[in-house]
């Protein structure tokens, strides 16, 4: 099974994943991957990072088994870019488009982290109980959502100030930016994962370790490709205009 | 690829139109659009995010549709041409995005285009205007008129592929923009253009004599020595002046003439518009002028610019109303006229650009 994954949510970001849906997680190969540092220039560098994973798009795409999209939450320009890229190429191959919280691919990357000893060795995960991941929403605000140990949600997406999140570890470029407010709060940023942000790679990871646990694409739960907005336009109604009396 | 007479698929999503056209050539074989227009009623103007949100939802609907319409696949697709700018950069990204999207999954060329231009390519797909002239190409000496809720400008075209140029354009408000604020002023519904059209025919467009912007002698200069804003307009002290206007009447214990305060802005609007247009015209050689963006549909502007292009011996040029308003297929016909120049396609590398310079016809 071959799939493209696409995010957009924080920095712009896309892979294609090889493996067999008997055995996801051992099999799992990264054909390509790519992603950007930077938070911005997802118009001008997703296409070319996308077509960078294929050598024949028009002829391998149509080929693939799956599209899946991380749906955000995340500002929201750069978010809609891949989704009208990830739900275009859905329509022009004839591939099955899927979503996914932007934030499980934080997570998953967490699940996958090991924490090291002074040695240098793998002494567990680096996540010991339930956390928590956060992303920049800007405006003074995170993206965040509280997962179990074994990287299930538990609650959230919300978006809101970081004094809000309380208690546990907390993982993501949003601890980072806001470390003194958390640490304030009794939370711990977890020093390796403070500019980490959501991509595609780990998007596909997270994609594995559902099709993994459910047995099947099918079953696996996934969301539509409809953007976590989580915040209204900012346009307010207008009242009524004040008359001259 | 066919540069002889290429089938193009053109996207526009500058503003609250998500549009998808075809056009062979210059030929049109379908224009689909899908407006957010409705959901901005209640705000009085276009407010971005939501014209973002509907064109990421309307685009492959509306591109289904084009291509049922057209009775066409991609694979018969020659290029694929987008609206780059300028434009709401938001609503920009939404549109480059998916036809970058398309670009890299059918393999075909992209031509990233300007929309101003777009709006006088237009004229190509136009049956009536197609029969004054040599089919398929645009008159010689030409020049274009346009006037929308997102820009007023003057332009001329010495070649539609490579040669475009701004002689004038708003420094403020769109004119489409200023009916809309006035019409609320008046108490009128969104959007405001055909709200005050109507009321003014029952008005008395002499009424009040509101201010023509941009027009004493420090800003027009003379033919010889034009000043800065000889070809420019300015509508934002014009909309100032009918708030104070209206709130003379209110203060007064007056009731405000509505249809008098809208004809006499309409007018004076419409009246700087095609002044200034027709002396763009009569000072750079420009024989023909293009009607173009969704103001053209106001009943004073066509009069007026008609009655002034004649007394001039300049022909007024107008498209019908469904090319005048944002569509894809005017993007589609600049991007023919592109494939058919030889003119290359864009880099997949290309970024949106919301205030692209009318002498950028593609990038
Ligand atoms: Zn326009």
């Amino acid at each position: 099974m071959r799939i493209l994954t696409l995010d957009t949510s924080a920095v712009a970001s896309a892979a294609v994943l090889d493996f067999e849906p008997s055995d996801p997680v051992r099999t799992l190969q990264v054909v390509g991957n790519f992603a950007t540092a930077d938070t911005r220039s997802h118009a001008e560098v997703l296409a070319p990072g996308v077509k960078s994973l294929f050598g024949d798009p028009v002829t391998e795409g149509p080929a693939l088994d799956a599209i899946v999209v991380g749906t955000g939450p995340g500002p929201f320009t750069g978010l809609r870019s891949g989704i009208a890229m990830a739900r275009t190429l859905s329509f022009t191959w004839g591939v099955p488009l899927f979503g996914l919280m932007s934030l499980d691919a934080l997570a998953q990357q967490v699940f996958d982290s090991p924490r090291h000893n002074d040695a240098g060795r793998a002494v567990g995960p680096l996540a010991t109980s339930a956390f928590v991941v956060a992303t920049d929403a800007r405006r003074k605000e995170v993206y965040w959502a509280r997962y179990s140990a074994g990287a299930e949600l538990l609650e959230g997406p919300h978006v809101g100030p970081a004094s809000e999140i309380s208690g546990g570890q907390v993982f993501g470029a949003g601890a980072g930016l806001y470390a003194d407010v958390l640490e304030a709060g009794g939370c711990r940023v977890e020093p390796a994962f403070a500019q980490a942000q959501p991509t595609a790679l780990h998007l596909g990871k997270a994609v594995v370790h559902r099709i993994s646990t459910a047995g099947s694409l099918q079953d696996a739960g996934f969301l539509d490709s409809s953007p976590l907005y989580l915040r209204e336009s900012d346009a307010k109604v207008p009242g009524p205009r004040k008359r001259a009396l | 690829m066919n540069h002889e007479n290429p089938l193009i698929l053109g996207i526009e999503s500058s503003c609250d139109e998500t549009g998808v056209g075809l056009v062979r050539g210059t030929e049109l074989l379908a224009n689909t659009v899908s407006s957010s227009m409705e959901e901005h009623i209640r705000f009085g103007g276009v407010i971005p995010e939501i014209a973002s949100r509907a064109h990421l939802d309307a685009f492959v609907p509306t591109l289904q549709q084009a291509l049922a319409d057209a009775s066409v696949s991609l694979q018969d697709v020659d290029a694929i041409a987008v609206t780059t700018g300028p434009g709401l950069a938001g609503a920009l990204m939404v549109g480059v995005s998916a036809a970058k999207a398309l670009a890299l999954a059918t393999g075909k060329p992209l031509y990233a285009i300007n929309h101003l231009v777009a709006h006088v390519g237009v004229g190509l797909l136009d049956e009536s205007i197609a029969a004054m002239h040599d089919a398929g190409a645009l008159p010689s000496n030409l020049g274009a008129l346009l006037v929308s809720g997102g820009h007023t400008e003057i332009l001329r075209v010495r070649s539609i592929a490579s040669d475009v140029e701004l002689l004038g354009a708003t420094i403020d408000d769109a004119a489409g923009e200023a009916f809309d604020k006035v019409a609320r002023l008046l108490g009128l519904a969104y959007p405001g253009g055909p709200a005050i059209d109507k009321l003014a025919r029952s008005g008395n467009a002499k009424a009040i004599r509101f201010p023509r912007g941009l027009t004493v002698p420090k800003y027009m200069g003379t033919a010889e020595q034009p000043g800065p804003h000889r070809y420019d307009f300015s509508f934002s002290g014009l909309k100032t002046a009918v708030a104070r206007c209206v709130e003379g009447y209110e203060a007064r214990g007056e009731e405000v003439p509505v249809a008098d305060v809208a004809a006499s802005f309409q007018e004076a609007v419409m009246d700087v518009i095609t002044a200034k247009a027709v002396l763009a015209c009569r000072e750079n050689g420009i024989t023909t002028v293009l009607l173009g963006g969704g103001v053209a549909a106001n009943s004073r502007l066509r009069e007026l610019a008609q009655l002034r292009c004649a007394a001039a011996g300049i022909t007024l040029l107008v498209p019908k109303f469904s090319l005048c308003t944002d569509n894809g297929a005017m993007v589609a016909a600049l991007g023919a006229q592109l494939v058919m120049s030889g003119v290359a396609p864009s880099d997949l590398a290309f970024a949106p650009d919301s205030s692209l310079p009318v002498s950028s016809i593609s990038l």
